[in-house]
């Protein structure tokens, strides 16, 4: 029998559909169980859904502009060479 | 025949154009992934104008060095492996007293802590606005070690895939498993504290 602990252990092979179907199904029949592994297991997943969905963080104009300077002179510094 | 537009090439193409002196191609690789490199560097350094630097060297270095990237790997991959290098000298400048690494040593305890069990809200986000749920959000993954924040930010917000990470942060691919469960372990319960149903108490587990 699998303990919370191995649960855990496991739970984000679980969480990423990377494991056997073997031990998978140990897995499930451990949480149909169990109702904290059950909620750990929810809540894991669903923080991991709720960071998937967060948008790279904008560049300002002004870091952009000084970026795009720097590497044209780094360019036109490149091509004299 | 026409070319494809900037935004629609192939990443190896924008590459090899890059190589060849072709600025243009390599401003559509920074566009590409600037907000991700920026995104990360604050993640790491932990302040605001070092990640701005760190953006700017990331990008330097790579055009700089554009003919040591291997095609094997993707381009994305190879940049985070700069950036992450850059951020870490930042932090070292930072904190002269002790030097920062992700392969130092961390906490080998428990590598699955919990402490708090109990069932979130159906759609707890939609108690926030936008920019309250950001904050919520940044405020969790900077709580966490630096050891921890690189990888959860690579694996599951970047979505690169375990061995992808491993080969950025030069890690082993065991190394970045257990960093992950800890990282997502940790968020959970940081999370947990906003999301969880109204009136349900927490109690103690393990």
């Amino acid at each position: 029998m699998l303990t919370c602990k191995d649960f855990l252990h496991e739970l984000s092979d679980y969480l990423d559909h990377s494991l056997d179907a073997d031990l998978r199904a140990k897995l499930e029949s451990h949480i149909a169980e169990c109702p904290n592994c059950w909620v750990i297991a929810d809540t894991t997943r669903r923080t991991i859904q709720i960071y998937k969905g967060m948008d790279p963080y904008p560049v300002p104009a002004d870091v952009q502009s000084r970026l795009m300077d720097a590497l044209e002179r780094k360019m036109a510094a490149k091509q004299k060479k | 025949m026409t070319a494809p537009s900037l935004a629609e090439a192939d990443e190896a193409l924008l590459v090899a154009q890059s190589r060849e002196g072709d600025g243009r191609a390599f401003g559509e690789l920074v566009r590409r992934y600037e907000g991700k490199i920026f995104r990360l560097a604050q993640h790491v350094t932990q302040n605001r104008e070092d990640a701005e630097d760190v953006l700017q060297e990331t990008f330097l270095k790579a055009y700089e060095h554009l003919d040591q990237f291997q095609g094997a790997a993707k381009f994305y991959t190879w940049i985070v492996r700069i950036a992450v290098n850059q951020a870490l000298m930042k932090l070292r400048r930072r904190r002269t007293d002790r030097s920062v690494s992700l392969d130092e040593a961390i906490d080998t305890g428990e590598d699955t802590i919990v402490r708090e069990v109990a069932a979130w809200d159906e759609n707890p986000e939609q108690r926030f606005s936008r920019a309250e749920l950001g904050e919520i959000l940044d405020t969790a993954i900077q709580g966490l070690e630096p050891p921890y924040r690189s990888v959860f930010v690579l694996r599951d917000i970047d979505e690169l895939s375990t061995e992808e990470t491993a080969d950025a942060l030069g890690l082993s691919i065991p190394a970045v498993k257990s960093r992950l469960l800890r990282a997502r372990l940790q968020l959970r319960e940081k999370l947990t504290r906003h999301f969880k149903r109204k009136g349900d108490d927490a109690f103690a587990y393990l």
